[in-house]
């Protein structure tokens, strides 16, 4: 599912497409689409005039006839070929999904204790709740969670992420996927899926289109167009009688052939927008999972382009995942650089991140250099949840560091003072968004680490741009009040929760969405998962447990927290695309009319051949051209359908003016250039 | 310019007038106490009573477009059982005869339907009983119920979570009391006041001043000059954008129209209440800027027709001027194409009348239309194409418009990348089907008729004249039905049973369909939550969406009939220039 192999499926997946544009030729499959069944119609009828015409009975010059109804099945094909080239994409993952997906012998046993009573089946007949064993180098046979053992899984089949993730039982990590493979160790999992509902087979079918319902936007839409093609039809048919009662009082034959009208129509009818609907819908799909999430429902799309509040976690989203020291700060008399040099031998066997950055703080500043554990001979105290401490004891020295409750206890037990200075410090590190570690040699304070929060680059820009589009951005956290406002303010995000339980996550939405907002979220652990069914939009983490990413309506193989953000964007340039594209089909009926209208009426009133303002050779040729755009304009709209508008975060008026500009007036225009080019063209080469 | 000035004032007294009333209505719609409750209050208070009206009643939107359709629907068949029967009934001085079936359910059903085509001829065909009992209560009650849809559909907006949406007979009952019925008094007396007649006397014969001879050669002494209640049904009909006249040739009639104030007066009326409700709407959804939006891209639609129309009336016609036969100029006189318009009006105010009886779906005339300018003529058949959405008829005039709103931002905002809301409310399928329903209502009503029409027998024998003309009064009568206009190109006679039925028809599909469409949205709007506004929501009340709404009024309106447009008033319009 990398990119790579995308570049090279692309031949073929143009030609699956060509052949699948004349599968898609069957009624029932037209049928799906009003407007191009419209166009479908009118090519058949066409077709049966050229037939009357060879047998005599002629509405048109059978050349003619024949010329528009050639034109108008190529219209249908582009249309099918849209949609076909869309699906394609999909398709090609979904072969590589099922590569994934079958059927492997899986290890059943009774029972997490009795790992050796194997039975052997297949994994097609395993059913929920059924406990299997998988070794090191198997295949997961089925969803399920991990009741017993630990193991690296290989779940590139999925994600694409070729680095193996920890799956072990207990905790947040304990969903496995079906079609992973296990590396190393063992576990025992509890099957979760019944056959054939496995989140493989959800997300074959999602990226197939399979299971593609038509969302209540793109119905509304529908409805929209249907409305337009109603009114031509009857402005077509009622143009026929019009000329006819007009001809008839100019004492003149009739100038419009029903195979002119039915061009008409087809020119007229929003086929732009009509061909390409259902491949905008596809592509917003398929560029969702190009960004590895998976959506439950095309619906949940539509819902990211209108979310209006997003709730994102302070770690790994707006903060890099971990904190580093900035400062040694000395209290009770003691000096920058003995602070330094203990706090470094406290942290030179602390393998944390936070250890490792004091350790390189106290090497940049004061250039003390990390020393050997072997070469003092030191012992290492690690941390424990009981002490809250970490350390070491060299030469009958003590030192400790950790939080400053769990030091004041340790110095105030062996009858050392926790002085105001200290406190005072660690107060003012706390109001700044930090975390204070307090450092203590032999019972007595040396002074405090500043560890700071460290935001990640251009996070603030990013949330600028969201609340410059309407969107506010949500900081939640486990971090006291404090802390997180001084990072919240840093981080120039517009809210935030802190001391954030599931309860509090559940009912800060709620409250939002009462308010009128709709909020989008992502949750990893189970206790996230009232929050996340709660939410509009809800991505759970790939790496999450089985129970979040059945609440979330959207998975995130990545299980990348800054995902929600680009969620949205796809969000919203799927609708985007759908409007700029549906205002682009309508104006180009402008233009159709100065090309048809006077190529039809001037024979009745000659004067009407003003209203000629593209000087288009002849009638038929203003016809042919006229056609000829409708059909090709799908064509070289299919790209813009695929990639999206063009998406910037502005305001809704700014967005407006400008697609506006371009599809609106665009759509004005374009077409009167195109036909009087194509008009040229075609009498050029003397086709007409 | 002199001309400029007096369309300038025109507008600003009619909107002076409009704000302070359109305060008025909301507060009634609302229920609040208002300056007139002391007289009103009894009144209303009495008809709840006497039909036994619950005032209290909150009504489903099913519920509500049930109680709308069974009034229209019962109130058709007496007027139409009224009409075949006139001759037995009482008060007939001139002993009228009933009308043929055709003509009466024509008539039932344009005045039912806030249309009032009129294709018998108001002073020798109806006696005073059928004026007064059926012409004139419906004027009223036609009026009211297009308010009282409108009221339902302002309320859809505003309730939350909400099944209920006020009662149909209480709005319509408040509606008749507290606007309508005040109103008209006012103008009534005016228009007496200038010397319109209202009595109930059997019609007088004078001598004329001066005698003439006909064409054959009969010397003419005497003239039969009808009489009746003309003035107060002259009010209602301004009004409730009826635009019945008491007699035929309606407001271009001196004993209907007599003086250059009484003309004012009338004219203003037209507008009065669509411009007024406007402003009611922003009102009652608490964002008055809401409001002004859709009054400015009325307005706007508004001047330019107003502007064309005038601008080409004044020019008149290659062939007026042609030899210099007709003096154009405009020193000492009104100048221009004065063919089928009052010297006592002139140019500014015909046109100004003109375009606002076609704005509004009013459909009284001063003037005869038949005898504009192609493009004059065409832009008063292109206000009522549009779905009489520039003001338009009383209350539907504005719920037609709201319709076009929603269909605006369904598609601008999808634009910016949002599913499209209207006043906090989400656009989805259901409301889009009926927005869609009311604002095709007109187009397919006036393609389907006219349609038919072309190809049907004996049609071409109504033309007054051949041709691109021709064409064109027939396209006129449908529009005008298709609008619920009333108003007609006069060369054409529509008094023929296919003609009476067919445009009856149409009158009741684009005024009965829309107003349940629009109770359907309500009720559907109402059930919703509101959705909260940032930046990211499109704004409806910028001139970005000002532009936009007239840009979709106008491509559904062109989409649909530029075709026809073109085989008429356009192709008379290349043929006059040569």
């Amino acid at each position: 599912m990398s990119k790579k192999q995308q570049g090279l499926a692309d031949k073929d997946m143009v030609i699956r497409a060509l052949k699948d544009s004349f599968v898609k030729l069957a009624p029932k499959t037209q049928a799906k689409n009003p407007v191009m069944m419209l166009v479908y119609i009118s090519a058949i009828m066409t077709t049966i005039l050229f037939f009357l015409s060879l047998g005599g009975i002629q509405d048109a010059p059978a050349g003619f006839t024949l010329g528009i109804a050639v034109i108008l099945w190529f219209t249908v094909l582009f249309a099918n070929f849209a949609e076909a080239i869309a699906e394609g994409r999909g398709k090609a993952q979904a072969d590589a999904l099922r590569s994934a997906r079958k059927d492997v012998e899986a290890h059943k046993i009774p029972s997490a204790e009795e790992r050796d009573v194997i039975v052997k089946v297949s994994s097609a007949d395993l059913k929920k709740g059924d406990i299997v064993v998988v070794y090191a180098g198997e295949q997961i046979p089925a969803d399920g969670e991990v009741i017993d053992g630990a193991a690296s899984v290989d779940e590139s089949a999925i994600t694409g992420e070729s680095a193996p993730v920890i799956r072990e039982s207990g905790g947040d990590r304990s969903a496995v996927t079906g079609g992973t493979t296990v590396i190393s160790d063992w576990l025992v999992i509890r099957v979760t899926s019944e056959p054939g509902e496995s989140f493989l087979d959800k997300m074959i079918a999602m990226v197939e289109g399979a299971s593609r319902k038509k969302t209540p936007n793109e119905i509304a839409l529908q409805i929209l167009l249907i409305a337009f093609s109603i009114i031509f039809v009857l402005v077509t048919m009622s143009l026929y009688t019009y000329s006819v009662f007009s001809a008839k009082q100019a004492g003149i034959a009739n100038p419009t052939s029903v195979t002119s009208l039915v061009a008409l129509l087809v020119c007229l009818a929003p086929t732009t927008i009509g061909a390409l609907l259902s491949a905008i819908g596809i592509a917003g799909m398929s560029r969702l999972n190009q960004a590895n999430v998976l959506a439950m429902s095309g619906r949940a799309i539509e819902a990211a382009g209108d979310v209006d509040v997003l709730m994102l976690d302070k770690t790994g989203t707006i903060t890099l995942g971990n904190r580093q020291a900035c400062e040694f700060i000395p209290v009770d008399g003691n000096t920058q650089e003995k602070l330094a040099d203990a706090a470094q031998l406290a942290s030179l066997a602390d393998e944390t991140p936070e250890g490792r950055s004091v350790v390189v703080l106290a090497k940049e500043e004061f250039n003390i250099r990390g020393r050997h554990m072997q070469d003092m001979n030191m012992t290492f105290v690690p941390f424990t949840a009981a002490t809250r401490m970490s350390g070491v004891d060299y030469d009958g020295n003590e030192i400790r560091k950790g939080a400053a409750d769990a030091v004041k206890q340790y110095v105030t037990d062996k009858g050392g003072i926790y002085s105001e200075e200290c406190d005072e410090v660690v107060q003012r590190i706390s109001r700044q968004g930090g975390t204070p570690l307090v450092v203590a040699k032999n019972h007595k304070i040396m002074g405090v680490i500043y560890l700071k929060d460290i935001i990640k680059q251009g996070v603030k820009e990013k949330f600028a741009d969201l609340r410059k589009m309407g969107i506010k951005t949500i900081m939640i956290t486990g971090d006291n009040p404090m802390t997180a406002a001084a990072i919240a303010a840093e981080a120039g995000v517009d809210d935030f929760l802190a001391e954030a339980t599931p309860e509090s996550k559940l009912a800060f939405i709620r409250e939002f969405q009462s308010q009128g907002h709709l909020v989008a979220m992502t949750g990893d652990g189970t206790n996230d998962a009232p929050a996340l069914a709660q939410a509009d939009v809800a991505v759970a983490m790939n790496s999450g447990t089985q129970a979040a990413k059945e609440a979330g309506n959207m998975v995130d193989l990545d299980s990348s927290p800054t995902k929600l953000i680009d969620i949205v964007r796809i969000g919203k340039q799927l609708l985007m695309t759908r409007g700029s594209l549906t205002t682009f089909s309508i104006a180009n009926d402008l233009a159709k009319y100065f090309a048809i209208i006077p190529a039809l009426f001037m024979g009745l009133y000659p004067g009407l051949a003003a209203l000629n303002i593209m000087h288009l050779e002849s009638a038929s040729s203003a016809i042919f051209s006229a056609i000829i755009y409708n059909a090709l304009i799908i064509v070289a709209l299919i790209p813009l359908a695929l990639k999206g508008v063009k998406y910037r975060e502005v305001p809704a008026g700014k967005l407006l003016s400008r697609n506006l500009l371009v599809y609106g007036l665009g759509g004005i225009a374009a077409p009167f250039l195109a036909i009087k080019l194509i008009d040229m063209i075609i009498t050029g080469i003397g086709l007409v | 310019m002199e001309s400029i000035l007096q369309y300038v004032l025109y507008l600003v007294i009619l909107v002076a007038l409009a704000i302070p009333l359109g305060g008025y209505i909301a507060k009634v719609m609302k229920g609040d106490k208002v300056f007139l409750s002391c007289i009103c209050r009894p009144c209303e208070r009495l008809i709840y009573k006497v039909l036994r009206v619950d005032e209290k009643e909150e009504m489903t939107w099913k519920k509500y477009a049930l109680s709308t359709v069974l009034f229209s629907g019962i109130g058709l068949v007496i007027f139409f059982a009224i009409e075949m029967l006139q001759q037995i009934l009482p008060l007939n001085p001139e002993k009228l005869p009933g009308l043929s079936w055709h003509l009466a359910f024509n008539t039932a059903a344009s005045f039912v339907t806030n249309t009032n085509w009129q294709a018998y001829s108001g002073e020798s065909a109806l006696s005073y009983f059928t004026q007064a009992t059926c012409l004139t209560v419906w004027n009223f009650v036609s009026a009211a119920t297009g308010i009282a849809v409108l009221f339902v559909l302002i309320r859809g907006f505003v309730r939350k979570k909400a099944d209920t949406l006020g009662s149909f007979w209480v709005d319509l009952t408040r509606t008749v009391v507290y606007i309508l019925l005040p109103l008209s008094v006012v103008v009534t007396l005016v228009l007496v006041s200038q010397g319109v007649v209202q009595n109930l006397k059997p019609y007088e014969t004078v001598s004329l001043v001066e005698s003439f001879e006909t064409e054959d050669g009969t010397e003419v002494t005497e003239q039969t000059v009808p009489m009746g209640p003309a003035a107060s049904q002259i009010a209602i009909k301004q009004l409730g954008t009826n635009g019945g006249g008491f007699f035929g040739v309606n407001s271009a009639f001196p004993l209907e129209n007599p003086t250059p104030l009484s003309n004012l007066f009338e004219m203003l009326s037209i507008l009065l209440i669509p411009v007024s409700l406007c402003f009611t709407f922003g009102k009652a959804v608490k964002d008055k800027r809401q409001g002004y939006a859709i009054f400015v891209a009325m307005a706007i639609m508004l001047v330019a027709a107003l502007g064309i129309i005038g601008y080409n009336e004044q020019q008149a016609t290659p062939q007026l001027s042609a030899g210099g036969q007709v003096n154009l100029t405009t020193v000492d006189q009104a100048g221009g194409n004065m063919e089928g318009k009052e010297t006592r009006f002139g140019i500014a105010t015909s046109a100004t009348w003109a375009a606002f009886t076609t704005a509004a779906s009013n459909g009284s005339v001063n003037s005869m239309h038949d005898s504009y300018t192609p493009i004059g003529g065409m832009i008063t058949m292109l206000q009522m194409q549009l779905g009489e959405v520039i003001f338009g008829g009383v209350g539907c005039g504005l719920y037609g418009m709201l319709a076009f709103a929603i269909m605006t931002v369904f598609i601008a905002g999808l634009m910016v990348g949002r599913t499209p809301e209207y006043l906090g409310k989400k656009i989805e399928p259901f409301e889009m089907k009926m927005a869609v329903l009311v604002c095709l209502a007109t187009p397919v009503g006036i393609l389907v008729g006219s349609g038919i029409a072309a190809v049907w027998p004996g049609v071409a024998d109504s033309l007054n004249n051949p041709g691109a003309h021709g064409f064109a009064e027939m396209l006129y009568a449908y529009s005008s039905a298709g609008g619920n206009n009333g108003s007609a190109f006069a060369g054409f006679n529509a008094n023929t049973p296919f003609l009476n039925v067919t445009i009856g028809l149409v009158m009741l599909f684009v005024r009965f369909l829309p107003m349940l469409a629009t109770i359907a949205i309500a009720g559907s709007l109402a059930k919703k939550k509101t959705v909260a506004t940032s930046a990211g929501t499109l704004s409806t009340c910028n001139g970005m969406f000002v532009f936009l709404l007239i840009f979709i009024v106008l491509l559904i309106g062109a989409l649909s009939f530029l075709p026809a447009l073109a085989l008429g008033p356009i192709a008379e319009f290349f043929q006059m220039i040569g």
